[in-house]
């Protein structure tokens, strides 16, 4: 192979090779990747899909914060037995809002993608305390300090606003009673109509972890009861291909 | 004259760090704004000192060898460490106890699980490629080290990247981006020390005295260059504050999942594939004392690959919300890397024509020599994995774990042990290693530890895998997702076992390593004139 003579050029030629290696990396990245961002059917069209609650978002971040996503996916994949233990395979749609995505890579513990409703508020509270008492085969870390760390939402209308910089539907109204909103939606004895109006009917507003205050287990569970409850699959069709 | 500009920055950075621990909105910020004012405080002070000091003429006929020696010193330290957290993660997950309750959450599995994979990754991983990259660039083109003090800085530079990653994962500052979980500040300051580490390495190429550049510096340069771009492109972030770790990514679900692990996978196939196959491609050739196999072989490998890894990131995404056409994509390309990769491992190991029977009589090379072999094995595996059909099965479960180990373990740990024993008694100027046998208790212990590992990780995975899946005559799942937890247990202790193997195994080397430094009988000649071809 005498092409392979030419490749003396390179090889004496650190800036050019440096350059020519680099073009080589692209290309792979470029037409995985950039697609993705303009063809229509990456994303499904579905209804239902809103932007996180300021507790169910402050509730996320805990999530990311804790690595929960280590050994929890939050993605059914499309197989018999993925869709009778958890529910209906994901859809593109149902992680449009999510910034990081939350997919997940393993699963030491279940998949948590529709996990939203499936238990009562009382048994993720005990869960999270101690996840042996209720599954004793579980090798789930104890979460107990969530429930006695007190949180006042005081800077999750900047994690909105900053959402809504990389295209998150949050409206300016959303983001000024981001405080407002997150507190209204752990206290079922609040004035929360602007929570549903500004985000749906559909809101879970409770008291989730039954003690006084917003602590960090409320926003946890606020989170983990909306998780996949936001399609109405009775009324979904697939595309034929993707 | 550049020494008042370097104290008008510090001076700045300490007193912006003060104001970051008064602002602070989280732990981990506020930490991590102590730790930025100390050091640039005490470097401040340092500098203050040196300015206007008379100071002592580069030599520039010599190599720049004491930035590779601390380079020698921190890989080993790292090592150890993220041994240890990924031996304690283990037990973690067989005696759910450990994750202590008084510990108030900060070493639960899940922050911990980040802390191994990072020390092992960039810490252990990545001081063993910079050391090894700083000595092979030096030797191969017969220069010292392009920009004088600038190889200190990318080393004590990257060794604070470590710590406020390691910190930032403690104190819960994490992105929960795989592989890049430190916030955005910490890859800020990444991205400079990368590109300070660019900067010396092509610099020493293109001041070389040898006409043409070395194969394994071609990976070296490849390896450098395509992390940049990945770290960037996967750490787009916007901060909610400047006073605070918290920040949101650009991309959104999907096209953040196909971003991550096009990030992710070329974690693997540059910062632990391209990079190591240079130190191969140095270390094999001259412990075995035999030139590299084939030159042709190592042109069309090197550019083969480089070009076809960058695409076989969608093969962790199968059956997933990412499109089709991108996964089919991942997986034909990752199925064609089997080559290119197997083009490496016949290089490395065809470099021992003549020389097979120094593996009776010398372990260093043995290690070498097994690294590769384990590279050659994870590289079937992982394209096997990456068809669809295999991974319906495998995905989710420990198979992906023990792939991922005998990768880590087998090859990238195997091979920087052997430059480690090759690298000491050169660069502190000793005659051998204090003690062979010594190699070998370390090659044995690792080795059968990674066979435990690997094991005990396929039984688990293919078992749960098939668990998961096992459906009755009436259509109903058989076992409850609990049941699959409970039936891993003995295999998780096994795996355990083999990391303590592991782990002693090191700590035996770091002895060793210790005694040639101290004991070992010194060399006559020195070794750090310039001299061409080394």
């Amino acid at each position: 192979m005498a092409i392979l003579d030419k490749h003396k050029i390179l090889e004496t030629n650190a800036t050019l090779l440096l350059v020519f290696s680099f073009l080589v990396v692209t290309i792979g990245g470029l037409v995985q990747i950039t697609p993705l961002f303009y063809l229509e059917n990456t994303i499904e069209k579905v209804e239902g899909m809103r932007p996180y609650t300021p507790l169910e978002l402050t509730g996320r971040d805990i999530y990311i914060r804790e690595g929960c996503y280590v050994c929890h996916s939050q993605m059914i994949r499309p197989m018999r037995d993925e869709v009778e233990r958890y529910g209906h395979y994901s859809l593109a749609a149902e992680s449009m809002y999510d910034h990081p995505f939350q997919w997940g890579s393993k699963r030491t513990g279940p998949d948590l993608a529709r996990v939203g409703g499936r238990y009562s508020d009382d048994w993720h509270v005990d869960h999270l305390r101690n996840p042996q008492a209720v599954v004793p085969e579980s090798v789930m870390p104890k979460y107990g300090f969530l429930e006695r760390t007190m949180i006042e939402g005081e800077y999750i209308g900047d994690v909105m606003a900053t959402n809504a910089m990389v295209g998150v539907p949050y409206t300016d109204e959303m983001v000024e009673q981001a405080q407002r909103d997150f507190r209204a939606q752990a206290d079922p004895d609040s004035d929360y109509d602007g929570l549903l109006e500004r985000y749906g009917e559909d809101i879970n507003v409770r008291n989730f972890d039954g003690q006084p205050g917003v602590s960090e287990a409320d926003a946890l569970i606020a989170y983990l009861q909306m998780m996949g409850t936001l399609v109405d699959f009775s009324t979904f069709t697939p595309d034929a291909s993707r | 004259m550049s020494n008042y500009i370097k104290l008008i920055v510090l001076g700045l950075i300490t007193f912006f760090a003060m104001i970051g621990i008064n602002f602070a909105r989280d732990l981990a910020y506020q930490v991590h704004a102590v730790i930025i004012m100390l050091v640039a405080g005490g470097m401040f002070l340092y500098t203050l000192r040196q300015t206007d000091e008379p100071r002592a003429p580069e030599p520039s006929h010599e190599y720049l060898d004491g930035v590779v020696r601390a380079g020698v010193i921190a890989t080993a330290f790292w090592g150890v460490v993220g041994f240890l957290a990924g031996t304690f993660i283990a037990f973690q997950l067989a005696f759910p106890a450990l994750n202590f309750n008084w510990a108030e959450g900060y070493a639960n599995f899940g922050r911990l699980r980040p802390l191994h994979t990072s020390a092992v990754i960039f810490a252990f991983g990545g001081n063993a490629l910079i050391a090894s990259s700083f000595f092979i660039v030096q030797r191969t083109s017969a220069a010292r080290l392009w920009g004088g003090n600038l190889a200190w800085f990318v080393f004590w530079g990257y060794q604070l990247f470590i710590v406020l990653a390691a910190t930032g994962y403690l104190l819960g500052g994490t992105q929960s981006k795989e592989y890049a979980e430190p916030e955005w500040y910490v890859d800020i300051w990444l991205t400079v020390v990368w590109v300070a580490y660019l900067a010396v390495y092509l610099g020493t190429i293109i001041k070389r005295r040898e006409p043409h550049i070395y194969v394994a510096n071609w990976f070296f340069l490849a390896f450098i260059v395509t992390v940049a771009m990945l770290h960037v492109v996967n750490n787009l972030t916007i901060p909610v504050s400047i006073w605070g770790s918290k920040s949101v990514i650009v991309w959104p679900g999907v096209q953040d999942a196909m971003v991550q692990w096009w990030y992710g996978h070329n974690a693997v196939g540059f910062f632990l594939t391209a990079g190591f196959l240079g130190m191969m491609y140095y270390f094999i050739p001259k412990q075995a004392e035999r030139p590299v196999f084939s030159y042709k072989l190592s042109i069309i490998h090197f550019w083969a690959l480089i070009f076809i890894y960058i695409w076989a990131g969608p093969h962790h995404l199968h059956y997933t919300a990412l499109p089709d056409w991108a996964s089919t994509l991942g997986m034909v390309f990752s199925i064609v890397l089997w080559m290119p990769s197997w083009g490496g491992m016949i290089n490395g190991l065809m470099t021992l024509s003549g020389a097979w029977d120094k593996l009776r009589t010398d372990p260093v090379l043995r290690m070498l020599v097994i690294s590769v072999a384990f590279y050659g094995m994870s590289t079937f595996e992982g394209p096997m994995m990456s068809i669809r059909a295999v991974n319906s099965l495998s995905h989710y479960t420990d198979w992906t774990i023990g792939h991922v180990h005998s990768g880590a373990l087998g090859w990238n740990g195997m091979i920087t042990f052997g430059a480690l024993y090759y690298l000491t008694p050169v660069l502190w100027k000793r005659d051998r290693l204090y003690s062979l046998s010594l190699v070998s208790w370390h090659f044995w212990l690792a080795t059968i530890g990674i066979v435990l590992y690997a094991a005990s990780m396929w039984v688990t995975g293919i078992m749960e895998g098939l668990m998961w899946r096992e459906v009755d005559a009436n259509g109903f799942l058989v076992n409850s997702f609990a049941d699959t937890v409970a039936a891993k247990f003995p295999m998780y202790v096994v795996r355990g076992l083999g990391g303590v193997m592991y782990l002693t195994g090191s700590l035996i080397m770091c002895y060793n390593l210790v005694m040639t430094v101290r004991k070992a009988p010194a060399k006559e000649a020195s070794l750090s004139v310039a001299v061409p071809a080394e």
